[in-house]
């Protein structure tokens, strides 16, 4: 496979089509392409948790992280997700890109559990903040994550609850790192936002090895 | 779906027995076989992994069987052509209209464009 350039993969990345109408209580903004194409970036170069390897994309929306690591040279994807009209951008984005290595599944992380421990090499997501009445929802999925991922797991989180994460990661016995701070510019996507966008730090992190849920 | 998604998805209806829900028997209305990349090495690596009984009777099921051996051959990672089997009933055969239903709970969970729905209603979860 031919070695695909940080700024050839954001390229890519940018003709991913993302969501029509975005849902408000879903938190559905798309992760950017020059974010997405970092991170992926990173994961692949850094630490090797992509190439061939299995990767779940929890919260996946459109596909943009599913489809950045497919582009990689994941050796199969599956992207997971509540929202059916995501599922739909999504499908018709792989078509786009011909990806033949990547599966969709429509399912609400919150009541997987464990129900699907250990099933994949590594996960991927950028999940929603828990900033609409859904607070927490950030720790259920990484919860989630953790019980489905081998080996690690990599995630964005507001950078206000770096702490609460790091007291969780202690009790769950997984090592965190956080791999860089981050200027989100979330896009006015919604139409109470009343500034054209809004920056929001946030950490780009990974965590790693074995771990005591529950 | 390929049966790949489908060795690693079970029901989540909750009060299932530790470990059921698995493996999810598949109702096919519309199946498609598409050429996928072959690529031995991660075919290889998975094959440790796999649930190898639940793998063979969805393929069956499918009308793919005699592909698959009883039990992965030992001298797997050298075996092309046992690879290449493998990889085709993972990644190439496709599930896309159909259903998926519990083995426990008898919920069915419906395929549509490739795409399982595994939503429970709010009385369900």
């Amino acid at each position: 496979m031919k070695k695909l350039k940080l700024k050839e993969l954001e390229s890519c990345l940018q003709q991913v089509d993302t969501f029509e109408n975005p849902k408000l209580l879903l938190e559905q903004y798309p992760t950017r392409p020059h974010i997405a194409a970092c991170m992926l970036y990173t994961i692949h170069n850094t630490f090797d948790d992509i190439e061939n390897k299995t990767i779940a994309d929890l919260g996946c929306g459109c596909g943009m992280l599913s489809i950045g690591s497919a582009m990689l040279g994941a050796g199969f994807c599956v992207g997971l997700d509540i929202d059916a009209d995501a599922l739909e951008i999504f499908n018709s984005n792989i078509e786009d890109f011909e990806l033949t290595n990547v599966n969709m599944v429509q399912c609400d992380i919150c009541s997987l559990s464990d129900s699907m421990s250990d099933t994949f090499d590594t996960v991927i997501m950028n999940p929603p903040f828990g900033t609409k009445h859904n607070k927490g929802i950030d720790m259920i999925f990484l919860k989630t994550a953790l019980q489905m991922a081998k080996t690690a797991v990599y995630s964005l989180h507001k950078t206000s609850t770096r702490q609460h994460i790091e007291k969780k990661a202690a009790e769950w016995e997984v090592k965190m790192e956080v791999l860089a701070e981050l200027r989100f510019d979330l896009p006015a996507s919604y139409k109470f936002h009343k500034k054209k966008s809004v920056d929001i730090e946030v950490d780009f992190i990974r965590f790693s090895a074995k771990k005591v849920l529950n | 779906m390929k049966l790949l998604t489908h060795n690693l998805l079970s029901s989540h209806v909750p009060g299932l027995r530790p470990g059921g829900g698995f493996p999810l028997r598949i109702e096919a209305a519309e199946v498609r076989v598409r050429p996928v990349p072959f690529n031995a090495a991660f075919v290889s690596r998975l094959v440790p992994r796999l649930r190898w009984d639940a793998l063979r009777e969805a393929a069956e099921s499918l009308g793919h069987p005699s592909e698959l051996p009883p039990e992965p051959l030992p001298d797997y990672e050298a075996n092309e052509e046992f690879l290449r089997r493998l990889h085709h009933v993972l990644l190439e055969v496709e599930v896309l209209e159909g259903s998926l239903q519990c083995p426990d709970s008898g919920r069915r969970f419906p395929i549509s464009r490739g795409v399982p729905n595994m939503l429970l209603t709010e009385e369900e979860a």
